[in-house]
């Protein structure tokens, strides 16, 4: 059996105990290991991503138990790359927290960024419902501890309310699980997939509920609109670093519609046809459009990224909610953008505000103000989806993949409106935050220490000037970005093999129960 | 037996909902307990009601056996949910002694949510 693919789980469940229990108290250990260990963690992805490439399908087996009976981690062309960008990410938010010191303000960052990334990882790459509960717990149970990082009373009450909210949506998944369990027998996906293609059309009723619970849960955790709520307070609040690395988790939300309702309930199941696409559609479109209006609306650069994280998730709910393999292919390419994008703005917005506090008003300019406007300004087009970088080719493979639905002119309508808005937006918060300091006929210049998110701003202990290290991981997301945008066209091409494998379950589920043909 | 059960599960979650409304954190954490055990209830009666019966397979015998699988989901979904209101209460419980009072909602920042 191959046993890569049960590595970027296990390292961080060995690393995160050993920081806790050995090297609680030696900082600098902290960080070799957590770098260590992330950077393993690259390699390792990289070489799941080299055994899937080719469209081999990967399952592990944990205890040796066959699939249906016991556990199965699957690795396919998906699950690889969400790996892979997973771990990429984590390399650089792990950098941007030694390189600001972030990870000096409260205790056991690293140990928690650790589990987190073990959750994150082990969600990606089950095969089995319930296992995806379990990983979403345990990357839920990490984030609290990162959310509420460096304490503070405005960040302990927005944390009260995502654990709130992230308990509920976990009740409302085991409702859902539930219900799937108690019409099929199973939790097994590729076995779940069989079950309920087998189904009778008149004993459904049950399993529908079971399916839109299920995508409730994963709207929730994708911060889809009316379930929305939960994000701009959470990802305001929390550290900037680890709010960069949480562009991840909602991408877990996205991940899973897109693993369970291609291979589940795909598009050619009778029993859900209809029912997932067309109420997601509609949902992804107004969560577009919420984001980027929040966008303008925001008073804070907190709040402002977070806004955009939820525009970005609107443009890629709205690719998946077609299912169709093209869309598929630029929803894919999009989720790397999107994570790379959004993970690059909290880390500017991050620059910014512990150089001059979060509030969009003009303030006195700022050192280094000239690199972090420009980070900023490039940040800024590839959230608005601008030529030069990827957001771009993104957002035009999301439109090119529309035109075959009913619903075009709407999806081009809204995401050109809002792409308008969120140019706006963010042009206005730009030149508040790095123009009107210069304007000294403005207003008397107001100390830059009225910073209201309430965290206890950097302790005595903690290095005070930014080291270059903290721009090091920022360059290198935008590097990412750039990237992806001159490699548009080998990245298509997995991507594309990605959608193919997608929208043919079949493989996987010969693969993983073991029947050999069909 | 079913009824008896349905309307337990179905009077914990609404209890647990209207808790949960609540603006206080203690109120919200006690509905989240009772939510968490209507859905191990709930999770217990998907393998289907049985009395008195072993949940193992015997092979000697022909006898009936309830489904063992919900009662290992159930004892995760119990571990997971323990854990969480654990969480839940220490982040509530520092967030009152920072702020000095322990309602829910953010007056002021969310105010201008969509």
């Amino acid at each position: 059996m191959n046993h890569w693919i049960i590595a970027p789980i296990v390292l961080p469940a060995v690393v995160a105990p050993f920081i806790i229990m050995v090297i609680r108290y030696h900082r600098d250990l902290q960080r070799v290991f957590s770098v260590a260990s992330v950077v393993a963690l690259n390699l390792i992805a990289l070489v799941l991503l080299s055994q899937a490439m080719d469209g081999t399908i990967g399952v592990y087996e944990l205890g040796d138990w066959p699939a249906p009976f016991g556990i199965v981690l699957v690795l396919d062309r998906l699950s690889a790359l969400m790996v892979l960008l997973t771990t990429l990410l984590a390399l650089a938010v792990v950098l941007y927290a030694i390189g600001s010191g972030w990870d000096t303000r409260g205790r056991h960052f690293h140990a928690l960024f650790q589990f987190q990334l073990m959750g994150v990882l082990g969600a990606f790459l089950t095969g089995d419902a319930f296992n995806l509960f379990v990983f979403f717990e345990v990357l839920l149970i990490a984030s609290y501890g990162l959310m509420i990082h460096g304490g503070g009373a405005t960040r302990l009450r927005a944390g009260v309310q995502y654990v709130v909210y992230n308990l509920l949506g976990s009740t409302l998944f085991l409702f859902a699980l539930g219900t799937l369990y108690s019409v099929t027998g199973t939790l097994n996906m590729a076995d779940l997939a069989v079950r309920v293609a087998e189904l009778p059309a008149e004993d459904t009723a049950l399993l529908r509920v079971g399916a839109v619970l299920l995508l409730l849960v994963f709207a929730i955790k994708a911060a889809v609109l009316p379930l929305h709520f939960w994000l701009p307070a959470s990802y305001a609040n929390a550290p900037m670093p680890v709010a960069a690395f949480f562009a991840i988790m909602t991408k877990v939300g996205a991940y899973a519609i897109l693993r369970l309702y291609t291979l589940v309930f795909g598009p050619e199941v009778a029993v859900t046809a209809g029912l997932v696409g067309d109420w997601l559609l509609p949902a992804a479109l107004l969560t577009l459009a919420v984001g980027s209006i929040g966008i303008l609306g925001a008073r804070e650069l907190g709040r402002l990224v977070a806004f955009s994280a939820i525009a970005s998730m609107g443009t890629l709910l709205i690719a998946i909610s077609l299912f169709t393999p093209q869309a598929a292919t630029a929803a894919v390419y999009y989720v790397i953008h999107s994570t790379f994008a959004t993970a690059l703005m909290f880390l500017v917005a991050d620059l910014v505000i512990e150089r001059r506090g979060g509030r969009l008003a003009p303030t006195p300019p700022m050192p280094q103000g000239g690199v972090v406007a420009a980070l900023f300004f490039a940040g800024a087009i590839a959230l608005a989806g601008m030529p030069p970088l990827s957001g771009f080719i993104g957002k035009l493979l999301v439109m090119d993949a529309s035109r075959a639905s009913a619903q075009v002119w709407t999806v081009w309508a809204v995401i050109l409106t809002t792409s308008l808005i969120t140019i706006v937006g963010m042009a206005r918060a730009g030149s508040i935050l790095f123009w009107k300091s210069h304007d000294h006929s403005l207003r008397p210049p107001d100390l830059p220490e009225d910073e209201d998110d309430g965290a206890p701003e950097a302790p005595d202990h903690a290095p005070e000037p930014v080291p270059g290290l903290a721009f090091v991981p920022v360059f290198a997301l935008l590097a990412a970005l750039v990237a992806l945008t001159v490699l548009a066209g080998p990245v298509m091409r997995y991507t594309e093999a990605t959608a193919a494998q997608l929208f043919a379950p079949a493989g996987y589920i010969e693969t993983v129960l073991q029947r050999p043909g069909s | 037996m079913e009824i008896l059960l349905a309307s337990a599960v179905g009077i914990l979650t609404a209890s647990g909902i209207y808790l949960i409304l609540r603006q206080r954190s203690f109120p919200v954490i006690i509905g989240l307990s009772l939510l968490s055990y209507a859905v191990n209830l709930f999770l217990f009666a998907t393998g289907r009601l049985a009395l008195n019966q072993p949940p193992i397979l015997n092979k000697y015998a022909e006898v009936a056996y309830t489904d063992p699988l919900p009662q290992a989901l159930v004892l995760t979904a119990i571990v997971i949910s323990f854990g969480m209101t654990a969480v839940v209460v220490m982040i509530a419980l520092s967030a009152y002694l920072a702020a000095r009072n322990d309602r829910i909602d953010m007056t002021g920042e969310t105010g201008e949510d969509a």
